[in-house]
């Protein structure tokens, strides 16, 4: 009796949510992300309408919009966009007691604007014919006159590399990032071009000994259907720097719910359902991203990459120094 | 005011809302350009400090880089084409067209594949003549040189469609003119055929500059720093968007530049086609020189179009694991259904203001028209944002309204629907079809119109039996280029669609952002082939006229 009592109502609000909604402007792509709402609105009967696009455009439009803005949920790919958006005051504070015990505090925004979703960690990676890695440190040591003509990475215009550079500056300061930065422009083994994948082709070629990526691009190599990328990857072998300090660079993808929004039970609901342990595995399993929740498995590949201790500066603060890290790197010539 | 009035006083009733059009398609425009009077921005000494200098330097370059190209290019093809019987004339006709419908990232991101170190060309260099890397020398393809040649190879058909058109149009009494006045080929080309062009030429050239300091994929994958990519990181990078609207209104004041030019040429033209003599019939070309010709616009073909779409093909076959699903069809009809709206809408409103300044010339006027025209330079992400500012003041307004005064709920009616994207559009696309349809006009010799009225007919008569039909190929070239670049227009587009809705670029970006080139592929290779159905449209249509 109480049993059919419970799926009556269980069967009751399923009829409900059938109806609800929720609208999604990402700048996480769709292929990124599809598989999970859809998993999402298989679960919970609650509709996902989705708009991708870049970050900053997004933001644009959610505040030209302005309080009749559709929107529910802000998904970006990095810390210091999430940041801009609060900011920008489009967000709002949520309590959800699920995100604030799986999603770790230095992954989230202090008052509640936004979590971290999945992790996206920028080691080095070298050659493994060419490099020693007793030889390897530090990204700061990548400035040594010893790799000059060496080092791949691309260019200062992609947001990675903006967030890499600000976590130095919240690290170190600003002046010896500018040093440790225009040392580093000269040990450039060429003229920043390309992407991730990119660099990482060129440290197996012998272009250059040494790049800085994201590990996912590594993990999508390794199952590329093109041979010259996996024997690529076979060649080159991570490097996670900084164990002795402040940890390895990682920046988030993450969301926040929008301040005007018309369905917040949803989005919060949309945002529990994405820490839950089975999607913190498809992130490892479909983007070789790492979980942000502690102790959810890793999968295979990434396992074999090692772990590593990751720089534990909370994000919001890459999202206030970027802009000094632009300057940074314009000044250095970093192109 | 009162300059303005002045101004409005000479304006006969028929432009008042043609004139309400142009204000509203000018807003984003003026929204970049208003940016001038708000103070200077606050990263400004950075930015002369750094990298102002470079961005400017790298910009000329581009532009006179990819202008020499598209002129090389365009014109010559577009000479032999028109006036030369040679092998496989008919098939290069149309031919040489398909590298419009390759959008310039794409072909930067395959000729890459091609050249790059680990592609097959090095490859088979490496194993051929076993040496290693540095040990020979090969032409870096990212870096400015390369974006010249991958925009040239994609721009110049905009020079080939318009030269051809004036080239064909070109009565026979001149050429025979000049032939009587013992003119070599050569002589005739540059000293008749080329001056008349003129107009259509420079036309098709600063259409091509223009998509060229809007372009944004291409260099930035090439890291290649110029003002389209400066104004990005300005915006996104340094949080100034000021900054970034300013730098917008720098290249503006390029384009500026570029048009002034234009003008100049348009106005110098004072030659223009009687309209009943026939055009001009074709030389045959001596089999060597033919063999030539042909060699050349076969190469031409080849670089532009088909080796990158061998390798796109390739990796669709091979290596993409995107197939032809469900999803893949209604990304299809998405992209058609806005490409055939905007392309149609777009047309009429150039033809109603080109046909308006021909009839009602007005300085106010023409001057609005001709900074509605400005949209094709910017990047299409300046445009949308410029975009959204107008329209959800309207929503809000229509909101308010039916709030005071009902219960109904309007939220946004129009913006995040694709009414404000086919709207961008068409702000951004409007100098193609203007700049076809306006070279289009000068050809058509005033003192027809003089005739049309002295046979007593009616404007609408002297419009729908002369105009029209003169105007015609100009008519359709103007709606194959906004219908292709429509198709392959990204920036406006992932911004500002509404919610589920995708086009066939938008996905194509997407997996070739995430660095997945393969998986992009198909839907590449389908924007690159219904690009390919109105140029063999236009191609038939305007082989039918000639029989």
């Amino acid at each position: 009796m109480l049993r059919s009592f419970i799926s009556l109502i269980l069967l009751s609000t399923c009829s409900l949510a059938l109806a609800s909604e929720v609208n999604i402007y990402s700048a996480r792509q769709e292929q990124l992300i599809k598989p999970l709402l859809d998993q999402f609105t298989q679960e919970t009967g609650i509709k996902v309408n989705l708009v991708t696009g870049d970050a900053d455009a997004l933001l644009s439009r959610l505040q030209s919009e302005g309080d009749l803005s559709p929107a529910d949920l802000l998904i970006t790919t990095d810390a210091g966009r999430l940041h801009r958006a609060k900011e920008a005051g489009v967000l709002q504070s949520i309590d959800s007691v699920v995100l604030e015990q799986r999603v770790p505090a230095h992954y989230q925004d202090t008052d509640n604007q936004w979590f971290g979703l999945s992790l996206r960690a920028r080691p080095i990676f070298y050659n493994k014919d060419s490099v020693d890695p007793k030889q390897l440190s530090t990204y700061e040591a990548l400035a040594q006159p010893e790799f000059k003509g060496r080092v791949c990475i691309r260019s200062s215009a992609n947001i990675y590399n903006q967030s890499l550079i600000a976590s130095m500056v919240a690290a170190v300061g600003e002046e010896a990032t500018l040093e440790f930065t225009k040392s580093l422009v000269k040990n450039f083994a060429r003229p920043p071009k390309g992407g991730d994948r990119d660099q990482i082709s060129a440290v197996a070629n012998g272009i250059c000994d040494i790049a800085i990526a994201n590990t996912y691009y590594f993990g999508g190599m390794t199952q590329s259907k093109n041979a010259s990328e996996i024997e690529a990857t076979e060649k080159v072998a991570i490097f996670w720097p900084n164990q002795e300090g402040r940890g390895t660079h990682v920046n988030i993808s993450g969301a926040g719910v929008v301040k005007t929004a018309k369905n917040k039970q949803q989005a919060i609901q949309l945002l529990e359902f994405l820490v839950n342990n089975d999607s913190q595995a498809w992130y490892a399993n479909a983007n070789f991203e790492y979980p942000v929740v502690a102790g959810v498995n890793a999968n295979e590949t990434l396992q074999s990459w090692g772990s590593f201790k990751a720089d534990t500066v909370n994000l919001s603060r890459l999202g206030e120094l970027n802009r000094q890290a632009v300057i940074i790197m314009d000044k250095a010539g970093w192109r | 005011m009162k300059f303005a009035s002045k101004w409005l006083q000479g304006l006969p009733w028929h432009l008042w809302p043609l004139l309400l059009i142009i204000a509203i398609l000018l807003t984003p425009i003026i929204a970049v350009l208003s940016s001038f009077f708000q103070g200077a921005a606050p990263s400004w000494p950075h930015l002369a400090e750094t990298v102002l200098w470079q961005y400017t330097l790298n910009s000329i370059y581009l532009v006179l880089g990819v202008g020499f190209g598209v002129l090389a290019l365009g014109v010559s093809s577009a000479w032999f084409v028109a006036r030369f019987e040679f092998f496989g004339r008919r098939q290069f006709e149309w031919l040489l067209l398909l590298p419009l419908s390759m959008p310039a990232y794409i072909i930067a991101y395959t000729y890459t594949g091609i050249l790059d170190f680990s592609g097959p060309v090095q490859s088979f260099i490496r194993q051929t003549f076993s040496v290693g890397y540095g040990d020979y020398y090969f032409p870096e393809i990212r870096s400015i040189g390369g974006a010249i040649i991958m925009m040239s190879l994609v721009l110049y058909p905009y020079v080939y469609l318009l030269a051809r058109t004036s080239f064909k149009n070109q009565s026979q009494s001149l050429a025979d003119a000049g032939k009587t006045l013992g003119l070599s080929p050569w002589q005739s080309f540059y000293r008749i055929a080329l001056p008349v062009a003129r107009p259509a030429i420079i036309a098709g050239t600063v259409l091509a500059l223009m998509e060229t300091l809007a372009d944004y994929g291409t260099v930035q994958y090439f890291g290649v720093n110029v003002f389209s990519t400066g104004i990005f990181r300005a915006w996104f990078g340094l949080d100034d968007a000021l900054a970034a609207r300013q730098l917008a209104s720098v290249l503006l004041f390029m384009v500026f530049a570029l048009l002034l030019l234009e003008r100049l040429a348009k106005s110098k033209a004072s030659y223009s086609v009687s309209g009943t003599s026939k055009s001009s019939s074709r030389r045959t070309l001596t089999p060597v020189i033919g063999a030539l010709v042909s060699l050349g616009c076969g190469l031409l073909l080849f670089f532009g179009f088909l080796l990158p779409f061998i390798q796109l093909l390739y990796w669709a076959l091979f290596e993409s694991t995107k197939g032809f699903d469900q999803e893949y069809w209604q990304l299809l009809g998405n992209s058609l259904k806005l490409a055939g709206i905007t392309s149609f809408l777009t047309v009429l409103l150039a033809l109603l203001l080109s046909y308006s300044q021909r009839l009602w010339p007005s300085k106010l006027f023409s001057g609005g028209v001709f900074i509605a025209g400005l949209g094709y330079a910017i990047p299409g992400t300046i445009i949308a944002v410029g975009v959204m500012a107008p329209f959800s003041w309207l929503d809000h307004a229509i909101h308010d309204f039916f709030e005071n005064y009902s219960d109904i709920n309007t939220g946004l009616l129009l913006s995040g629907t694709l009414f404000i994207l086919v709207f961008a559009y068409m702000v951004r696309f409007l100098a193609v079809a203007l700049g076809n349809i306006q070279s289009g006009l000068l050809n058509i010799h005033e003192s027809l119109d003089d005739a049309a009225k002295s046979l007593g007919y009616s404007p609408w008569q002297s419009i729908t039996r002369i105009h029209l039909p003169l105007l015609r190929p100009s008519l359709i070239s103007a709606a194959l280029l906004v219908f292709v670049d429509t198709l392959k227009e990204l920036p406006a587009t992932l911004v500002l669609r509404p919610f589920n809705f995708n086009t066939l670029a938008v996905k194509s970006f997407e997996l070739a952002n995430d660095e997945q080139l393969a998986n992009a592929a198909p839907s590449v290779i389908t924007i690159v082939l219904i690009g390919l159905i109105p140029v063999i449209l236009l191609n038939t249509f305007m082989q039918r006229r000639q029989n």
